[in-house]
């Protein structure tokens, strides 16, 4: 089939991007959307050009590391889906498809299509870990965990921070990210110990990185390639407002 | 990046949510008060006047509303400080469909309150204002007589139009506004955050319901049928 | 050059607790004034970086990706094995030494082996300590699965996203000795060479990915932990980033490499469906406790699955393996799938993958439970083939995998250049010849967490008195000229051919000559080929952009120009091997049944190369494996 991609270029952080004309013959239904833009950019490259820069790494929805706008839809039309498992079958001969980057205060871009999402491993660094040193840890089985406890913990813990939440977010709003790991550690015993002291210190990064408000409008949940569940914001907000009450 | 003295995006949002609860809390004793204008005309009349009179003397209900109007401003400003942050924050795409994944009205709050704040504009120049500083008539028990202001106020159809349409902005703003609190005041459990969210659907029909039928109701008993 | 291995002395169960009491330390005070580098953020890299910040020294930390939390690892889906014997059926850590030594056909060194079973009971408590949310049983305690290759149940898991788990614990570990400013960790950096000073590792060249800038790093020892090379064969389960760089040019100065050849193909991955694909999604190997693997008895069938009526199937695996069945370990399941593709049964568009059938189990546990095991994995193979495993068997194929290969180091993990570790993947050292599913994990953390640290600081309380090397220094100076003319060299050929296209061409190569199956003949046609295609890519490569920018296409040529002298390493190193053992089949040396035929009078050896220079040939020096603690068996999976 025939596409008619209209892809974002910007050279840098500091230039104007704007978005360039290319059409692309003979994609096949079975293809991938990354192996589409390899398709185009393997021409771009025999033409001489410059190809377009984008994040991906694993190629099977776990590292996190691909993440387009396509056609305005963070990791493109199909809910709860990475960009390198959404396939050409999605789209019809002829389509146009726009493709950005995924855009925020929070998410500079670094070139063509991709950011900055170091935001989020420095809402990580402010608390989201359990303080334990290497070999200090006690039997495994010495606290029992519920296996709905564990299972629930994991819920929490299986995002892959790609960053489609805050992409899809209209304010750009990193609460189920950072909310996540929050839910994930304060279920199980071994995190809840600091529970209060990191919801503090993880939101007041939060917001010291410039993401916005939750507006609880749940288009994180829908875009989350692992379905993270908005109720983990909740439960942010509960410990937070808990933390800050009991703060002395 | 100078957040630190500045309180956090979860606090703002808590604001908003124990001030709009407020406010919900506010609009039932509201239409409770005002389905009374649904009797039969004299029967309304008398309730409805007396019933004025013995909220404005109140002093409990004095210091309540004085909690109302400060929920009010309080609930704009921090929607304003809030959307300020917000529009600064927010990627912007030359194409947007983000909106399919999400409800027009959880994206669309601070429009809907916008149109709200405009209606309560009008709503207290008509009301409230006649009522505290206006020089009202007043009824055979020596009340005022806010009821026969409130039929002349709608008297024209355009104006009855108004005030349902923006009732329908306020049932929208409570249908992602009640269950939305719920969730920035933290409520997590999934069987209860259901539950809340039943009860918010059920309670922003009522609420819309209610007052939007009051002056259709006055509108056509009062000026239509009988004139 | 004679390889010492450094094995302490005593009896096999002893010699881990005796090097940890006799190795040497670091006071702390003396710690805060050396330097490590750790190249890589997977789990033996974050592990490493994390624990020995913790224990004081100063800290870089190094990963190609945009987040630490990226690496490959995170892909690792079944789970890992840790002889805690919490099933009561059996399971000792001798018994895991065994099966992980049986399962590499007796071609790892025993004490390497029985000192990663000792250590896995640790890391299962160390994990569960940082929150890795393990799957368990409803009364609290922690639940298993079996995988390939053994009879016990001893495979912890969380969900189908086990190395991910992992990997966000040593991650969170590793950031948070980044925030408490022990750790400067740099993302987006690839190594490009290992300054080597008076014969030891004492820096490292790397290149921001992001401003094209060449950096210098000084330190006291360099830790390379980058991984496997399986992406060498272009079609992989592994990640497009995924490269042998790193421990190459740490070959190239001296760094011996070991059974290079020795790649893992593992059974089931999603078959290719055209030239334009870029990787093999990998299915876990857990999905065989379920799923029945069979091709129809007849060849060129082109009935739909369903329609295949059960007396016109071929279980082959239960058929040939009895006593293991789907459960064989992945180099027999890989070879028994080619073996029946090749002779024409293969299924699906490109007649190139075999059914596995969930029917069976369906059937007797119900959709419910076998979800509730493997919900993640059929939904992943649904977005990908947009079809339904619960109706219709999947079409899996085998797809290189892991590298048993890599930097050859000895019982400290230490390279042959002191100073230099490679942890995890990118050494060669407890898999043998195959590696047993649910092990990579294990080996990557116990290498980071608890071996590194007692080794480490056991080199560096010898460096105690080195002072910092500034990186002025002419051995810096020296490095990054040779990587600026090597990067400058690849742009200026502006010839007619993609990076990809040599990597693809490069990929087939190997499959062919060097994969599933070997010959004589088809090794010494690929070694060939290889030089061919090598200087076809100094003559007609083409890289767009700069240098001194971010330059994706300039990324993939540098690794694609090392893939293509460590091709001809491996395609030496399979031809020296007459014989066939694990994963390293050669068609010349196998029982009249078509199972591997070893040789232990001539081939009791890992072959460990020294490079020698452009254009020579490299030479093989051999460390001779010593069993005393087992016996020399056929490998019998039947």
């Amino acid at each position: 089939m025939k596409l008619y991609l209209k892809i974002w270029r910007q050279s840098d952080a500091a230039s104007e991007g704007k978005l360039v004309d290319y059409e692309l013959d003979n994609v096949i239904p079975h293809m991938s959307f990354l192996e589409m833009m390899d398709t185009l950019n393997e021409q771009l490259v025999l033409k001489g050009d410059r190809p377009v820069e984008f994040d991906h790494d694993c190629r099977e929805g776990i590292c996190g590391q691909c993440g387009m706008m396509i056609n305005g839809q963070a990791h493109g039309p199909i809910a709860n889906l990475t960009t390198c498992q959404l396939h050409m079958r999605e789209f019809k001969d002829g389509d146009t498809i726009y493709v950005e980057p995924f855009r925020a205060l929070a998410f500079p871009i670094k070139r063509d299509l991709r950011v900055d999402r170091s935001a989020f491993d420095r809402i990580i660094m402010a608390g989201g870990f359990v303080s334990v040193n290497t070999g200090q840890a006690p039997e495994a089985n010495g606290i029992p965990i519920t296996h709905e406890q564990a299972e629930s913990a994991f819920d929490s813990a299986a995002c892959i921070g790609c960053g489609a939440c805050v992409a899809t977010c209209k304010n750009s709003s990193a609460a189920l990210f950072t909310s996540a790991k929050i839910s994930h550690l304060a279920k199980l015993p071994q995190g809840k110990m600091e529970s209060r002291k990191r919801v503090l210190s993880m939101v007041k990064q939060m917001d010291e990185e410039n993401f916005g408000h939750c507006s609880n409008t749940e288009a994180c949940e829908v875009e989350c390639p692992q379905q993270i569940s908005v109720l983990n914001i909740a439960r942010m907000n509960w410990e937070y407002s808990l933390s800050s009450v009991l703060k002395k | 990046m100078d957040n630190k003295n500045r309180a956090s995006t979860l606090m703002r949002k808590t604001l908003m949510a124990v001030t709009g609860l407020f406010l919900c809390f506010f609009l039932v004793i509201h239409l409770l008060g005002n389905l009374q204008l649904l009797l039969p005309a004299e029967q309304a009349k008398a309730s409805f006047n007396s019933y004025s009179q013995l909220l404005s003397g109140n002093i409990f209900i004095k210091i309540i509303s004085y909690v109302l109007y400060a929920s009010i401003v309080i609930h704009c400003l921090d929607a304003l400080i809030i959307t300020l942050k917000n529009k600064k924050t927010a990627g912007r795409y030359a194409v947007d469909n983000r909106g399919k994944a999400s409800k027009w009205y959880s994206r669309n709050m601070g429009i809907l309150g916008t149109l709200i704040l405009i209606f309560l504009v009008f709503h207290f120049r008509d009301f409230w204002y006649q009522y505290k500083f206006g020089s009202l008539p007043k009824d055979e028990s020596g009340h005022k007589d806010l009821y026969a202001i409130v039929v002349a106020a709608y008297h024209d159809w355009w104006y009855v139009l108004f005030y349902v349409l923006s009732m329908f902005a306020l049932g929208y703003h409570l249908l992602h506004g009640f269950y939305s609190a719920a969730r920035s005041l933290g409520l997590y459990h999934p069987k209860y955050v259901s539950w809340v969210r039943t009860f918010g659907t059920g309670y922003s029909y009522i609420i819309t319901i209610g007052f939007a039928i009051i002056p259709i109701y006055i509108y056509l008993t009062q000026h239509v049928l009988w004139n | 050059m004679e390889l010492n291995a450094k094995i302490p002395p005593g009896p096999l169960k002893d010699k881990w607790s005796f090097y940890k009491d006799h190795a040497k330390l670091v006071n702390p005070a003396n710690r805060k004034k050396m330097d490590v580098i750790v190249i890589g953020t997977g789990l033996a890299g974050s592990a490493a970086a994390a624990s020995l910040a913790e224990m004081g020294y100063n800290v870089k930390s190094f990963c190609f990706q945009d987040s630490a939390r990226r690496a490959h690892s995170v892909a690792a889906q079944g789970g890992v094995n840790a002889a805690k014997n919490y099933k009561n059926d059996g399971d000792s850590v001798y018994r895991m030494f065994y099966d992980t030594i049986k399962g590499g056909d007796f071609r790892s060194r025993e004490a390497n082996v029985y000192r990663l079973a000792e250590c896995s009971a640790q890391l299962i408590d160390q994990a569960v300590a940082q929150g890795v949310p393990f799957g368990r049983e409803y009364g609290g305690y922690l639940n298993n699965r079996s995988f390939g290759g053994v009879q016990v149940s001893r495979t912890f898991y969380a969900r189908g996203q086990t190395g991910q788990q992992l990997l966000l614990g040593s991650y969170q570990a590793l950031m948070r000795q980044v925030a408490a400013k022990t750790v400067k960790l740099y993302t987006r950096h690839e190594m490009l060479d290992v300054v080597v000073i008076d014969g030891k590792a004492r820096g490292v060249i790397v290149r921001n990915l992001d401003t094209g800038e060449i950096e210098r790093h000084s330190a006291h020892t360099v830790i390379l932990a980058t991984g496997g090379f399986g992406k060498i064969y272009y079609l992989s389960t592994l990640a497009m980033g995924c490269n042998a760089s790193a421990i190459w040019r740490a070959h190239k100065k001296g760094a011996l490499m070991a059974c290079p050849s020795w790649t893992q193909v593992h059974p089931t991955s999603l078959p290719q469906s055209g030239d334009y694909q870029s990787k093999l999604t990998l299915m876990s190997e857990s999905l065989r406790n379920d799923g029945r693997i069979w091709v129809p008895l007849k060849p060129s069938e082109n009935r739909k699955p369903n329609d295949i009526p059960e007396s016109e199937r071929d279980y082959y695996l239960e058929r040939r393996y009895p006593a293991f069945g789907n459960l064989a370990p992945r180099d027999i399941s890989s070879r028994a799938a080619k073996e029946r593709i090749d002779a024409g049964f293969g299924v699906g568009p490109q007649r190139n993958a075999v059914y596995l059938d969930f029917s069976k189990a369906i059937k007797e546990q119900g959709k419910g439970r076998i979800k509730e095991k493997y919900g993640n994995l059929f939904d992943m193979y649904r977005k990908i083939t947009a079809t339904d495993a619960y109706v219709e068997p999947m079409m899996i194929s085998p797809a290189a995998h892991f590298s048993m290969g890599g930097l050859w180091v000895d019982y400290e993990l230490m390279t042959t250049i002191p100073g230099l570790f490679a942890l995890g993947e990118a050494n060669f050292a407890d898999h043998g010849a195959n590696r047993l599913g649910a092990n990579s994990l294990l080996q990557a953390c116990v290498d980071g967490y608890f071996i590194a640290p007692y080794t480490v600081s056991n080199y560096l309380a010898g460096e105690i008195k080195s002072e910092r090397v500034p990186i002025d220094h002419q051995a810096f100076i020296d490095a990054e000229v040779q990587v600026r003319a090597q990067l400058s060299k690849l742009l200026e050929i502006n010839g007619t051919k993609t990076a990809d296209y040599f990597h693809k061409t490069l990929g087939k190569l190997l499959y062919d000559y060097c994969g599933l199956s070997r010959s004589k003949e088809g090794l010494i046609h690929a070694i060939n080929e290889i030089k061919k295609l090598r200087a076809d890519f100094y003559k007609d490569l083409k890289v767009p952009g700069d240098e001194d920018e971010m330059n994706g296409e300039l990324e993939k040529a540098g690794r694609i120009g090392d893939y293509l002298e460590v091709a001809e390493l491996m395609c030496l190193d399979a031809l020296t091997r007459d014989e066939s053992c694990g994963a390293h089949f050669r068609e010349e040396y196998q029982t009249p049944e078509g199972e591997a035929l070893r040789n232990d009078e001539k081939f009791c050896f890992v072959s460990a190369w020294k490079w020698r220079g452009e254009g020579q040939e490299e030479l093989l020096i051999p460390e001779p494996l010593h069993f005393e603690n087992v016996e020399l068996a056929v490998r019998s999976y039947k």
